[in-house]
């Protein structure tokens, strides 16, 4: 357990499922991540894979009943969050592990000025005065680059365009300071164009705050982009994780190689793309043995029968294949 | 002689509501755009949201019919058919849209859902069961589920079903409508694969529009690129993709994860930020380049008078008036 002084954030065998009528769903099926304060590790996966269930687990969101947790451990600063009685989740939230979402219009409340939704974190957590808040909020709006505007401040939710909702979650998110951010697919509603700027916005915050970062994608581009390490999950699986460069160059998971291959450029024009053949599996039947098997062109008898152990293949590459040597 | 597809000065402009309010609030989508499609190619149009993608493709197909301008659709001019003939003519154009959970009627099972045109067209229940079977077996869906209802579908094969009921009318012309951005990534190649290969079978023309630069270069024979309304450079896919020119076209390629093209700088080095503000709808009465407010090389004379695409090279063709300022900063920037 030494390990867990080191990281911020420390997951171990993670497993919940969902107690439904029709049987139960599989969420997450013992996974592992870390992440060290000022580092970006990204988790990317499809949609099912279980991506949502992990941040909201760390949020202490994920409602009992239905959900189950099976087994596992979730270590922010050495203490495990699981088992939390309420009132301490919410003195963590929102103050030390802070979160932006897809969609910044469904998360913002359309009928509060914006100005009081920032300062009423500011107010709860850090026993502001309304004066200072606003201060403090107008400080945080100029550091995601929308400048000391009470313009901004006085507006509601609708008065502003996409891009600026997102800059507004994300200073929400950031004003307590929080040691962990979960930002979860916060480009995928945005224009190309804004992308970038976001993307960069979160790499300058995580430097000047020295931020651990979860970062939640479905899109390998973009992770390129900013993530330092990257978790690839599959049917609540991790298949592989390896750093930024690893991944891309010297890729172990047959899975996370079929991804980059299936993804199109211009350089494959001409060619037909290799897609991946079938659908995800969804979380109440998952294959046995290796979910990716039934897709797996490296599929055998034995990757039907036996689950694959992480392995460990130096220099934090790790991967959970039974055909990688 | 036209090209199999011609679209001419089309406009189309969006009126308020109201006598005086009409002209006031009146937005610009689609301002005098031409371009013509080769039968059997694939055109991709490419631009942000809001930049009037979708309404140009409602008038081509005239869901919307365009405030000005002419399309022209294997040599037949649609402005002139009456509407039972337009009617009779759409079974040639069809269009996939992006979102197929919202596309298809869920109270309707795959079988009805499909043959709703057939019968329009009048063919007989055996007729029209055998159509549905052979679309339905093209895209890689097992007849046998012709019964079954759209919420028994994964997103994937839902898309699969909106393109059979696509090509179930034997259209020759087909827009495609942003048709993979909804699905998971290991679901999208399958989807491409499908289309490249339609396209092959049955001869079709595609008009490919999506905000994915990538897919859009990887799929395309000629790609066009818009900007508030107007087309501000279009060309093949190789001359866009190798040799980008409008400052708006550098900006959108310089913000897709793994494009090397870098954007364009003003003088004091700054790359041009966008407006957080989003593509802002274009009022009839303005004049000049649309993207004079972010652009680094404006002058005066973009304020002043519309830029038309002009032929650079080949079929290259870019609205500028900055034109070889462009080119220079290219060759001054590319070692």
């Amino acid at each position: 357990m030494q390990k867990s002084d080191k990281n911020l954030l420390d997951i171990n065998n993670l497993d919940i499922s969902f107690i439904q009528a029709r049987g139960a769903a599989h969420a997450l099926r013992g996974i592992d991540l870390t992440i060290a304060s000022g580092e970006i590790l990204a988790l990317v996966g499809e949609s099912g894979s279980g991506k949502t269930v992990t941040s909201m687990s760390i949020m202490g969101l994920v409602p009992i009943p239905p959900a189950r947790i099976n087994k596992g451990s979730l270590l922010f600063k050495g203490n495990d969050l699981i088992g939390q009685p309420h009132a301490e989740m919410r003195k963590l939230r929102g103050k030390e592990i802070a979160m932006i979402f897809q969609e910044p219009a469904k998360y913002l409340n359309p009928s509060l000025k914006i100005g009081e939704q920032i300062t009423e974190m500011l107010v709860l957590h850090l026993n502001m005065s309304k004066k200072q808040a606003v201060e403090k909020a107008l400080e945080y709006l100029d550091v995601v680059g929308l400048g000391k505007s009470r313009r901004v401040l006085n507006s509601y939710p609708h008065e502003l365009s996409g891009g600026m909702k997102q800059r507004v979650m994300i200073a929400m998110a950031i004003c307590c300071n929080p040691s962990l951010l979960i930002a979860d697919e916060p480009t995928t509603a945005l224009d190309v164009t804004l992308q970038l700027q976001i993307l960069k916005l979160i790499r300058n915050l995580k430097k000047q705050f020295s931020m651990g970062v979860l970062f939640i994608s479905h899109n390998l581009g973009i992770v390129r982009e900013i993530a330092d390490r990257i978790s690839v999950i599959y049917a609540g699986k991790i298949v592989e994780s390896a750093s930024n460069q690893n991944l891309f160059e010297d890729t172990l998971h047959p899975y996370t190689r079929a991804l980059l291959q299936s993804i199109p450029d211009a350089e494959k024009r001409g060619h037909r793309l290799r897609a991946i053949p079938g659908s995800v599996p969804d979380a109440e039947n998952i294959p046995s043995g290796c979910g990716f098997h039934p897709r797996c062109p490296l599929a055998q008898d034995m990757c039907s029968q036996e689950i694959p152990l992480t392995k460990d293949y130096g220099n934090g590459h790790s991967a959970a294949c039974h055909m990688v040597h | 002689m036209h090209r199999f597809v011609e679209i001419k000065n089309l406009e189309k402009t969006y009126y308020g509501h109201g006598i005086f309010k009409s002209l006031k609030n009146a937005v610009k989508a689609v301002d005098r755009v031409s371009l013509g499609i080769e039968k059997k190619s694939i055109f991709g149009l490419v631009g942000e949201s809001g930049c009037g993608k979708t309404s140009l493709v409602r008038s081509v197909l005239y869901l919307d019919p365009p405030t000005a301008g002419e399309v022209w659709v294997d040599n037949t001019l649609l402005g002139d058919l009456p509407a039972s003939g337009l009617r009779s003519f759409r079974q040639r154009m069809q269009i996939v849209f992006q979102d197929p959970n919202s596309a298809l009627n869920p109270k309707m099972n795959i079988q009805n859902s499909l043959e709703e045109g057939l019968v329009n067209r009048g063919f007989d229940a055996p007729r029209r069961k055998k159509q549905v079977s052979r679309v339905l077996d093209l895209v890689g869906i097992s007849p046998s589920h012709s019964t079954r209802y759209p919420h028994e579908f994964s997103g994937g094969q839902k898309q699969r079903i909106v393109i059979a009921r696509a090509i179930c009318m034997e259209p020759d012309f087909l827009v495609l409508d942003e048709p993979v951005s909804n699905l998971d990534v290991s679901i999208q190649a399958q989807i491409v694969n499908l289309l490249q290969d339609l396209k092959e079978d049955l001869g079709l023309t595609y008009l490919f529009i999506s905000h994915d630069l990538n897919l859009v270069a990887y799929l395309s024979d000629r790609i066009a690129v818009m900007y508030r309304g107007r087309l501000v450079e279009s060309g093949s896919t190789d001359e866009i993709m190798n040799r980008p020119l409008h400052p708006y076209t550098l900006k959108l390629f310089s913000s897709i994860p793994g494009m090397e093209t870098t954007a364009m700088t003003d003088d004091a080095g700054n790359m041009p930020e966008s407006s957080s503000d989003g593509v802002k709808p274009v009022s009839v009465d303005t004049r000049g380049c649309h993207y004079i407010d972010l652009c680094p090389l404006r002058g005066r004379e973009c304020a002043a008078r519309d830029p038309q695409l002009e032929t650079v090279h080949g079929s290259h063709k870019v609205a500028c008036f900055k034109i070889n300022k462009c080119m220079r900063r290219i060759i001054s920037t590319k070692p």
